[in-house]
């Protein structure tokens, strides 16, 4: 059986469908059968990220009332075997389906995937209820801004109640440079405020925005040091222990001897 | 209870009306009540008497009710028609020092925690909770969100936390918002209070200097 895990955030446009694009794909390049669930129904955008957009022919929707079986709709990634997504309906609403038909669906799902990656619209409404309501774990997506803060705090509080013991945090679109020179919420500050476990920290990296552009997932860059936490965050979801990367000595090292050199 | 009776019988026109004493102890006043009747055994054998029992203060369960009615049926013609206690006074003192409520957990954004009376919370309130008391609020935590105490207009009421950084504090109802009034970045416990209608800040110690009233601790 699989594990459902939702990907949310409340705030929208802090990375939450880059980050379940990066998730699913790091957990398939780690030899685990992935599949993705795009919840925000009315504003896809997960195929678009990943490259599938032309491939969709059923959607979630599609699957809710019947017009397909789970599988018909299912489009497998061009790049890896064991990697699944599961489209959102473009032309629909969040009311046109309800968390039971998710739940439904995405229990349907769990036999034959062993990681599930949920991808949540924004907001706390319809579309956040139908998002968590297959998911037995939950990753909340944050950038060190006070608003994206305020929200997660919400979201966080939302998911307690739903009984999601223990939300796991990452913190996105880290500028070391603006961390130091205190004009960014520092990580420790978040998590005090946040008080849950932290999962991963990703840098804020140009690739991602090229990654997005080109859809080929961020984390299949070898070169990109978002792609290196995400594959980390994908190896503390399967247990292992990874040491979150100090990113500010390390990029203070680089931007240093580059500037040194002239190239910053 | 020498000197002072504790059973007073009264008779009125439906029956007799028994007012019995509500200092005493229960126990002495079940003796006293069975002596009483079999004393005056001869006066109560005749036709039925309608019995009204007038308790006072003294609230009785319904198994202590219980007992004083077998008391009665040992004498046949005595009818209970109503076992009557007053209403429970409200205690004048109970207003005057609420109850303390603990709480444990956070409360987060878009959280509201109400409560009569005075609130202990062990955890943070973040930015975007809210926690509103009639009374004072302590927490012991960081408090980052917003905190109403007094909210039914008690001046006296205090905000204190064990660290002091909140978006918005009410006392009362005056508002205050810091940092635009007050700034706090003192690393030990600090509580906020109403002095001549203002929000003042000040450490948690000198609160014995404006709670005279309250169990203050001198030392031995």
């Amino acid at each position: 059986m699989g594990e459902a895990i939702v990907v949310t955030s409340g705030k929208g446009g802090v990375g939450k469908t880059t980050t379940s694009a990066n998730l699913g794909t790091a957990l398939a390049m780690l030899g685990q059968k992935v599949c993705m669930v795009d919840t925000d129904i009315g504003l896809r955008n997960l195929d678009v990220v990943m490259g599938l957009e032309n491939r969709i022919v059923y959607d979630l929707i599609d699957v809710a009332e019947g017009r397909c079986r789970v599988n018909q709709a299912l489009i497998k990634d061009k790049r890896f075997d064991e990697l699944y997504m599961l489209p959102a309906a473009q032309t629909k609403d969040k009311n046109d389906i309800s968390p039971e038909q998710v739940r439904q669906i995405i229990e349907s799902l769990k036999p034959d995937f062993d990681y599930i990656i949920i991808d949540c619209p924004a907001g706390i409404e319809q579309g956040f209820r139908n998002a968590i309501a297959g998911a037995s774990q939950a990753i909340v997506v944050t950038t060190p801004e006070n608003a994206a803060v305020r929200d997660a705090d919400r979201v966080i509080g939302l998911l307690e109640k739903s009984n999601f013991p223990s939300p796991k945090l990452v913190i996105n679109r880290i500028r070391p440079g603006l961390v130091r020179s205190g004009d960014m919420l520092e990580v420790d500050d978040i998590c005090q405020v946040l008080a849950i476990d932290l999962i991963g920290i990703v840098p804020d990296d140009e690739s991602v925005i090229k990654a997005a552009h080109s859809g080929e997932p961020t984390v299949m860059n070898v070169n990109s040091r978002a792609a290196i936490a995400y594959r980390n965050i994908a190896r503390r979801i399967l247990g292992e222990t990874v040491p979150l990367a100090h990113l500010d000595e390390k990029s203070g090292m680089f931007s240093k001897v580059k500037k040194f050199l002239g190239m910053g | 209870m020498t000197g002072k009776t504790i059973i007073t019988i009264k008779g009125v026109k439906e029956g007799l009306v028994f007012l019995l004493d509500d200092q005493c102890d229960f126990v002495e006043l079940l003796d006293e009540l069975s002596a009483k009747l079999d004393k005056h055994v001869q006066q109560f054998n005749g036709p039925i008497v309608h019995i009204f029992i007038k308790l006072g203060a003294r609230q009785l369960n319904e198994e202590d009710k219980e007992r004083i009615k077998a008391i009665f049926r040992k004498q046949g013609n005595l009818l209970i028609q109503s076992i009557e206690s007053d209403p429970p006074e409200v205690d004048p003192d109970a207003k005057e020092v609420p109850q303390l409520h603990t709480m444990i957990g956070m409360v987060r954004s878009g959280q509201t925690v109400e409560y009569d009376g005075h609130m202990l919370l062990i955890g943070d309130v973040n930015p975007g909770g809210t926690i509103r008391c009639s009374g004072d609020v302590y927490v012991l935590g960081a408090l980052r969100g917003s905190v109403h105490a007094g909210t039914q207009g008690n001046e006296e009421a205090i905000i204190a936390a064990s660290l002091m950084r909140p978006t918005q504090l009410r006392i009362a109802d005056v508002i205050s918002r810091p940092p635009d009034e007050w700034t706090s970045a003192e690393p030990w416990m600090e509580y906020a209070f109403l002095r001549e209608g203002k929000m003042a800040i000040d450490k948690l110690t000198s609160l014995g200097r404006q709670r005279k009233e309250v169990m203050l601790f001198k030392g031995v």
